[in-house]
């Protein structure tokens, strides 16, 4: 669990780094938008699309992970009229946001009953002959390992996900191989790296077969 | 009006009540832990666990599902009795049950449910959970391993308190409550959130480690810090009061009280006048009783009728009329208990108190504040114009810009405003069914505000049928119970000065400004130390609020009773008895011989101080006042923490005025 002292504003680097964050001319007009979604004097609603944008900002202000010190934090909530307290527990609350640093591709592997079922255990094998640690920054920023709970992708377990993409139906390989092209600067295909489309069944399908070849009326077969 | 059964009775309860308050209100009681009569409902310990019909087959929680007609509600069951074990056995998995160690054991709502609903053993046999340690400040003393999450403290920092310095952050297992950075907490309201705590994970600091509730012997007392009078109770230990807790009182303090009120006691014990003191050859020496009364009589037999009193903040009634009693003994009529130098008239009482009431004051509309921060001067008259500006009033404000915890409009520090309102807010005082002002005392000082104040009353029609919203907010607790009494001159000390009294008496008066009276022998009856004391001539010392039964008239009039919790330390005597030795001596000796012949006296005096709990009526009547202000108010608290003899003498004050308010960081002392 993140400490909050890691991050702490009052942090002389850290204050001195980030207590000048402001949206950038893009994003200023993104965050306006967004608040324009919500009615008058409800505008704190939007503290979670624009904590997630501030993690962009921040993302691409450093050319590596995305994540939020208490500068920013205290920023949107600034921008929305509520007391940091507030905006700090929604960060808190979210695993997405990130409250550390973190390196350019967050590796979060799935950990949970169906992944673990369908060989998670070898994907964070994969990540960790790749060298990956958990909560750590390695290969000069370029990942950080973290184990999540369920992502909602559990038809096409193990899933990991890379920043803002899933990728499905991992083994050891093919993990391995997904890290290396990361870290060569490629962009590898999100989706299941088996090849299967989305999470249809492999192998084909195995009910309601007769649908895949024609349109077939069932009901007179119905019992 | 929802009608519905608990366990067979039928009971009938208001709109918008919840199955809690049925049951309640059909005698059952509802083990609970985050639900709180004066909180938003939160529903998050299950602990009120009932079942209900209609509804799911399981047991639901009854703080928040609201009353429906025809429901049937039982609290008795066995499915109901084995939930809320249950319940019970999940927040005692990562609960340290290290009660000996927690200053929560004896008055434990964890503690005392356990009892009911608890088993004998734990059947956990992983690692608990443990949770560092916040800071919250120097009054709260956390152990944040005992919390349950019940997010009461929370809720009573946002919606009362209006500081939203305290949440809940993380998730899950790892959820814990923290103040924003680990800072002090920057209410003078936080004390209420370790009562509220209903574990040991907040608690009192300055109480930390002191003693067990069931040592503790009760008063029922009146505080004296302000002039709310919150009603409180003063629990004794070897004769030593050791905490100051609030009385529910739903009329003035609710269920709160002020953190001066809880934690100044410790001032109490410090810096205290024990013994009498004459000054010889210009340094005081300590002398005995016989000898000081003897000094002060040669002196007053001396003065004739040259005789004055100033009373200070921390008065009760009795003393006053006692003191007052003593000078018209020796014809003198020259009292006065304004030590700021007010010269408001003061015929009319009701120009002078804070007429719509405390609890009344929620119901304004609209409302304008001359010249005060009522969050420093009456905190919770403060919640209460919070609570008003929840449900929809307006409030505007002229004078010094503070933060009150609530919108507030400010239209500028000249108290010449007040006679020239921008019209829309002229507008808004006219379309109000219950306007208010609301006249600090430092905008009473400034000549002309009162009768500004009293022509917006006119122009507004602030008086009318059922409503008075003409108020001015007492900051000390003997105003009202002097002004009843009639401890005042019309020309105010500036007119006492004026007289050259050769004999001064200042019964616990230190705030004023002595300059005037350079000459006047001064005589200091009071308790401790401070300014007062410095200057005295000779010093009789006297009982403090907590050292004696006293009656307290509180900002709105009503008249409260406050016992006696210990004795005064030394030779410290009661007030009024100071008095009655000295007239003897000086041969005419007042008409009491105990505490409750000088009451009836004062009744007979005063009837309406004879109604306990009562508002004193004050028929409404517009006293003749200067009008035409100009300038600027002073604020009349200038650092919450340090207004009196008590607070100043209080190292936990002394460090909440450094650290809360002057920013000051303070090494935490290892534990
Ligand atoms: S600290 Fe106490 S009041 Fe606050 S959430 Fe925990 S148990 Fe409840
Ligand atoms: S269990 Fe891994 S995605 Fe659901
Ligand atoms: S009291 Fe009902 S859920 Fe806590």
């Amino acid at each position: 669990m993140a400490d909050a002292s890691v991050n702490d504003p009052n942090h002389p680097d850290i204050r001195a780094r980030w207590g000048g964050f402001a949206w950038t001319a893009e994003n200023r007009e993104r965050a306006a938008a967004i608040i324009a979604r919500y009615p008058p004097g409800r505008q704190q609603s939007a503290v979670m699309p624009l904590l997630d944008l501030a993690q962009r900002q921040v993302a691409e202000e450093t050319a590596s992970g995305g994540w939020l010190p208490m500068p920013v934090i205290e920023y949107v909530a600034r921008e929305l009229g509520m007391p940091p307290m507030r905006a700090y527990e929604v960060a808190t609350f979210y695993t997405m946001f990130n409250l550390q640093p973190v390196g350019r591709y967050l590796v979060q592997v799935c950990g949970t009953t169906p992944c673990m079922l369908q060989g998670s255990d070898d994907v964070f094998a994969a990540c960790k002959a790749k060298g990956l640690k958990k909560g750590e920054i390695t290969h000069g920023g370029l990942f950080t390992l973290a184990e999540v709970e369920c992502i909602g992708a559990c038809a096409n377990a193990p899933v990991v996900q890379v920043n803002d993409d899933n990728y499905e139906d991992l083994d050891f390989d093919r993990t391995l191989a997904i890290l290396n092209a990361l870290e060569r600067g490629e962009s590898p295909a999100p989706g299941s790296s088996t090849g299967r489309q989305t999470s249809c069944p492999e192998g084909g399908p195995t009910t309601l077969r007769t649908m895949a070849v024609e349109n077939h009326d069932y009901r007179g077969e119905w019992a | 009006m929802p009608k519905l059964t608990v366990d067979g009775i039928e009971v009938e309860v208001p709109n918008g009540s919840t199955v809690l308050q049925a049951c309640e209100a059909a005698g059952k009681e509802i083990p609970r832990f985050c639900y709180h009569e004066r909180l938003a409902i939160a529903g998050n310990c299950r602990m009120c666990l009932v079942e209900a019909k209609p509804g799911p087959p399981k047991p639901q929680a009854s703080c928040a599902l609201p009353a429906a007609d025809g429901q049937e509600i039982r609290t008795d069951t066995l499915t109901v009795k084995k939930a809320r074990e249950g319940v019970m056995e999940f927040l005692l998995i990562n609960h340290p049950l290290d009660c000996p160690i927690c200053d929560q054991g004896g008055q434990c709502d964890l503690q005392d449910l356990a009892v009911g609903y608890g088993r004998g053993m734990s059947r956990f046999e992983e690692n608990k959970r443990a949770v560092n340690e916040k800071y919250m400040g120097p009054l709260i003393a956390t152990a944040m391993t005992r919390c349950i999450q019940c997010t009461r403290c929370v809720r009573f920092a946002e919606e009362v308190a209006g500081v939203e310095e305290l949440g809940t952050v993380f998730r899950g297992e790892n959820m814990q409550i923290t103040a924003y950075l680990d800072a002090a907490l920057t209410s003078e309201l936080s004390g209420n959130v370790a009562d509220l705590c209903p574990v040991g994970a907040l608690n009192h600091k300055p109480y930390h480690f002191e003693s067990r509730p069931w040592e503790l012997r009760r008063a029922p007392a009146i505080d004296v810090f302000d002039a709310v009078g919150t009603n409180i109770h003063l629990s004794s230990r070897a004769r030593q009061i050791v905490r100051a807790i609030p009385r529910i009182n739903d009329d003035v303090n609710e269920e709160w009280a002020a953190d001066k009120t809880r934690y100044a006691i410790d001032g109490l014990y410090r810096n205290r006048l024990d013994r009498p003191w004459v000054r010889r050859e210009g340094k005081l020496q300590p002398v005995d009783w016989a000898e000081a009364l003897a000094v002060v009589a040669e002196r007053m037999r001396a003065a004739n009728a040259s005789v004055a009193a100033v009373a200070g903040a921390l008065l009760d009634a009795e003393t006053m009329a006692a003191a007052k009693s003593l000078l018209r003994s020796v014809g003198s009529d020259l009292y006065e208990h304004r030590q700021a130098g007010h010269a408001t008239p003061t015929d009319g009482l009701a120009a002078l108190r804070f007429n719509s009431g405390i609890a009344g004051i929620e119901e304004a509309d609209a409302i304008l504040l001359v010249g005060t921060n009522p969050r420093w001067e009456a905190p919770l008259v403060n919640t209460r114009l919070r609570k008003a500006v929840k449900t929809g009033s307006t409030v505007f404000a002229i004078g010094e810009r503070v933060d009150l915890t609530y919108p507030v409009t400010w239209l500028g520090e000249d108290l010449s405003l007040l006679g020239r309102l921008p019209a829309e807010v002229a507008e808004r005082f006219r379309g109000a069914s219950k306007p208010a002002v609301i006249l600090g005392e430092g905008a009473t000082l400034v000549e002309g505000t009162l009768g500004d104040a009293l022509d917006f009353a006119n122009t507004f029609n602030l008086v009318r049928e059922g409503w008075n919203g003409f108020n001015v907010l007492s900051t000390t607790a003997s105003a009202q119970g002097a002004l009843m009494l009639g401890f005042a001159v019309p020309g105010g000390l500036a007119e006492l000065a004026a007289r050259r009294p050769e004999v001064l008496f200042l019964l616990g008066a230190d705030e004023l400004e002595l300059q005037p009276f350079a000459g006047a022998f001064t005589v200091y009856v009071g308790h401790h130390g401070d300014r007062g004391a410095r200057v005295a001539d000779v010093i009789l010392p006297s009982a403090s609020y907590a050292e004696k039964p006293g009656t307290y008239v509180n900002l709105e009039g009503r008249v409260q009773i406050s016992e006696r919790a210990v004795f005064p330390p030394g030779d410290a005597r009661e007030d009024w008895s100071i008095f009655r030795a000295l007239s003897d001596l000086l041969g005419t000796p007042l008409p009491f011989d105990t505490h409750d012949q000088l009451r009836a006296r004062m009744y007979a005096e005063v009837p309406a101080l004879a109604r306990i709990n009562a508002v004193a009526p004050a028929p409404w009547s517009v006293p003749v006042a200067p009008t035409g202000a100009s300038g600027r108010a002073t604020l009349p608290v200038q650092d919450f923490y340090l207004t009196d003899p008590i607070s100043r003498a209080s190292p936990t004050m002394r460090r909440c005025s450094a650290e809360i308010l002057h920013g000051q960081t303070m090494a935490e002392a290892a534990e």
